[in-house]
């Protein structure tokens, strides 16, 4: 901790008696504000804007059809959601989805591969990068089509596995939460990738060598070095990680529906199916908001996180 | 603290100058289509791109109204979507006057729905005008009708149900090749007979689950449930009718197709793709036994059709769907159609009616009865002896007319036809018991109509 104060500088300082002076400073900070306004404007239009009338629509019980008018219904739709087996359902689904697939698959595998590349030769360096990150580049829409093509029964994940006379399966059926798991870590893995190496590369290399000079091993310059030095970037990579794998929609969506049943129907395909194939639109944008309030949970967790010091 | 007070005082009118700036932009941006020339036509394209059947009867109707018309222009706009996301689309579309088309397809089972949502124009002041609306029969205007009595819609046709079977697979299972089930009973044993003695088969599809939609709902669970003792809703009490031995009947009948293997791999049974797989890959290509499925079945065979199949008429058989214990009058059908429709925020609606007009005159009317296998609604194309014998099974579908059902033509009806493909779905995977799925429907039913149920 150091120890030298830093006293706070005046809050403002005025211009003895200058009403102008005053004024010129405020044209000032306004025309300092000029840049940003483009940006801030769009940022409220498209999306204070909608998740505005989000939030209002929550309240309502509007119909995407069968309904002359709709009306206030309070928090009804809360209490609703709160008493739906099928949200709870979908509230654990989604847990289940981004734990695996986000925080230990695409974290944990985006950093080994980034730890692995370090060491790597340029070839291997180049080519593995580009194969992970095709993955990333392609459109989720696309992504989608191409691992229900890769997981379906009579898929090529099932050509390879006949033909090395191993069991087959039918995982979209029997387990499509851990099918679409493995959707997302595909998909997802090449943007920790980039972090970590990024992070990576930025330890200095005299620190793990003075380490190994002190005779730290492998695991131990991992675990007491690099972790602690790339904290950071861990914790951002995790929340953005996170938040993106928690409103991924079109994956599912074209690998399985949601279903069999309700065995891949997270809270972003549960509040899809219940505004628009159910015609909801109330309740549906009523789980959208609580949909928020659980991204906005991990994000106080990770920013908590990132905020400690070593 | 104070420096930001101060800045969010400076940022707030210029912002929101630019935000007012921006939203005048957009909106005079993105141009809506209402140009007075151009008439925009939605309906569903088939998920499958060869089946191109109503697309092509459009473009058909389209080249005869453009040089009736000169300068005028019909822009199709074909919905490529399973049928539950084309009405999302189509319902999201008339939501707005900047995305609503001139005149839209509307399933007769939505159009009530659709009526009080306030999205359609009633139609009574161009019908008065024309001749040709006292052709067509009161079922079938009744069926495009809103609760005040106003008509909202122009049906294109009416179809009815039965069970399909592949008469070669029957001789090759040493069955009967005119096939007359008296009971549920009789036609499980059958598709068990199929599995036995021609197992690489699928003996039986009923459609099933939330991705089959409307199909599943009506083809699949309404043709057994309206065999039973019990309907799904109960006109004179006007309320839906819940906890019904044949609601629980019916979801075991579907559980033993699936759980039996009868029916096609239920990771299959439950993929969107289904209803179009059944005509088009299926039954052509004799991969299936039996299809419990609509009139309308047949239009993907013909010339017109997605999977052109010559030799259909002498391979396939029709049978009616027997009622649970055979009771009177031992069979049973549900009818349905499609009706064309004028959207409240069509642009141009006079010159949208007069594409409905060109559509229906009584050649194009006859010309789409054919090309989609439907059920003539007017009697003047129905004494046509070019309708009459132009498909071989038009008289079996059409005699079914007799004792077919309707779906309870009210607003909430879509939402209750999706509580039942989820019942469906939860006895099709083994998730839940017949009862449990039941007991789960009646809870939902329950909050859907706001308690309007009653027990049996």
């Amino acid at each position: 901790m150091s120890t030298v104060k830093v006293t706070a500088p005046p809050e403002r300082r005025e211009a003895p008696g200058s009403e102008r002076a005053r004024r010129r400073a405020n044209g000032g900070r306004y025309w300092r504000w000029l840049p940003v306004a483009p940006a801030t404007a769009l940022m409220l239009l498209f999306l204070a804007g909608p998740i505005g009338y989000c939030a209002y629509l929550a309240f309502t019980d509007m119909q995407l059809t069968g309904q002359a008018t709709s009306s206030f219904v309070g928090l009804e739709n809360f209490r609703r959601a709160f008493q739906d087996s099928d949200f709870l359902n979908a509230v654990v689904l989604t847990l289940v989805f981004t734990l695996l697939s986000s925080i230990v698959g695409q974290n944990t595998l985006g950093l080994l591969l980034a730890g692995l590349m370090q060491r790597a030769s340029k070839a291997v360096r180049s080519v593995t990068g580009a194969v992970v990150i095709c993955a990333w580049v392609v459109p989720e829409i696309v992504a989608g089509f191409l691992l229900y093509t890769f997981f379906h029964k009579e898929g090529t994940l099932n050509s390879i596995l006949d033909w090395l006379h191993l069991p087959s399966q039918n995982w979209l059926y029997t387990l499509p939460i851990l099918a679409v798991s493995f959707a997302n870590i595909w998909r997802g893995t090449a943007f920790s990738m980039l972090i970590y190496s990024a992070a990576l590369s930025e330890i200095p290399t005299e620190v793990s060598e003075s380490a190994q000079v002190d005779g730290a091993n492998g695991i131990k310059r991992i675990w007491y070095i690099t972790l602690p030095m790339i904290r950071r970037s861990i914790g951002t990579n995790l929340m953005l990680n996170t938040l993106q794998t928690l409103s991924v929609f079109g994956l599912i969506w074209a690998m399985t529906r949601g279903g069999p049943g309700n065995r891949s129907t997270t809270l972003p395909v549960f509040m899809y199916d219940q505004a628009f194939n159910k015609a909801l639109i109330g309740y549906g944008t009523a789980v959208a908001l609580l949909l928020l309030v659980v991204g906005a949970l991990f994000s106080l967790v990770y920013l908590r996180l990132m905020r400690e010091e070593v | 603290m104070a420096e930001e007070v101060l800045l969010v005082r400076a940022i707030v009118p210029l912002t929101l100058t630019v935000a007012a700036a921006l939203a005048v932009g957009t909106l005079t941006g993105c141009g809506t289509t209402d140009d007075p020339d151009v008439i925009e036509v939605a309906f569903q394209k088939d998920t499958n791109n060869q089946v191109t059947v109503r697309e092509d009867y459009v473009e058909y109707v389209a080249k005869q109204f453009e040089k009736a018309y000169p300068g005028k222009e019909v822009k199709p706009v074909p919905i490529q979507a399973s049928q539950d996301d084309y009405y999302t689309k189509i319902q999201v579309m008339m939501r707005s006057p900047n995305t609503a088309p001139d005149v839209v397809y509307e399933d007769s089972f939505l159009i009530r729905s659709d009526i009080e949502a306030g999205y359609l124009q009633p139609l009574d002041r161009y019908l008065e005008d024309w001749d040709d609306w006292s052709e067509y029969q009161d079922a079938a205007k009744e069926a495009t009708q809103g609760p005040n009595g106003g008509t909202y819609g122009v049906p294109d046709g009416t179809d009815t149900r039965g069970l399909w079977y592949n008469k070669k697979i029957f001789e090759k299972a040493g069955l009967p090749t005119d096939w007359k089930p008296r009971t549920w009973d009789d036609v499980l044993k059958t598709a068990r007979t199929i599995k036995k003695r021609v197992p690489e088969v699928i003996p039986f599809n009923v459609f099933t689950g939330k991705a089959a939609g409307e199909a599943a709902a009506m083809q699949g669970f309404e043709m057994l449930l309206y065999g039973t003792e019990d309907p799904l809703y109960d006109k004179q009490r006007e309320k839906w009718i819940i906890g019904s031995e044949g609601f629980e009947d019916s979801l075991r009948f579907v559980e033993s197709v699936y759980s039996e293997k009868l029916g096609p791999p239920v990771s299959e049974a439950l993929s969107p793709n289904i209803q179009t797989q059944v005509p088009t890959e299926y039954l052509p290509e004799g991969k299936l036994a039996i299809a419990l499925d609509g009139s309308f079945l047949s239009q993907q065979w013909l010339k017109t059709g997605g999977k052109p199949w010559p030799e259909w008429s002498e391979t396939m058989g029709v049978t009616p769907m027997p009622t649970q214990h055979g009771a009177a009058p031992g069979k049973v059908s549900m009818s349905g159609g499609w009706a064309w429709s004028i959207p409240e925020h069509s642009g141009n609606p006079d010159l949208a009616w007069k594409l409905i007009e060109t559509m229906q005159t009584p050649k194009n009317a006859r010309e789409w009865y054919l090309r989609g296998s439907q059920i003539s609604v007017r009697d003047d194309v129905s004494e046509d002896p070019e309708y009459q014998k132009s498909l071989p099974r038009t008289e079996f579908f059409t005699d079914l007319v007799d004792v077919s059902h309707y779906r309870p033509a009210l607003p909430v009806y879509p939402q209750v036809s999706t509580a039942i493909t989820e019942a469906m779905e939860q006895v099709t995977t083994g998730d839940s018991s017949p009862r449990e799925a039941a007991a789960a429907y009646d809870k939902q039913v329950r909050s859907i109509t706001d308690g309007a149920v009653t027990k049996r």
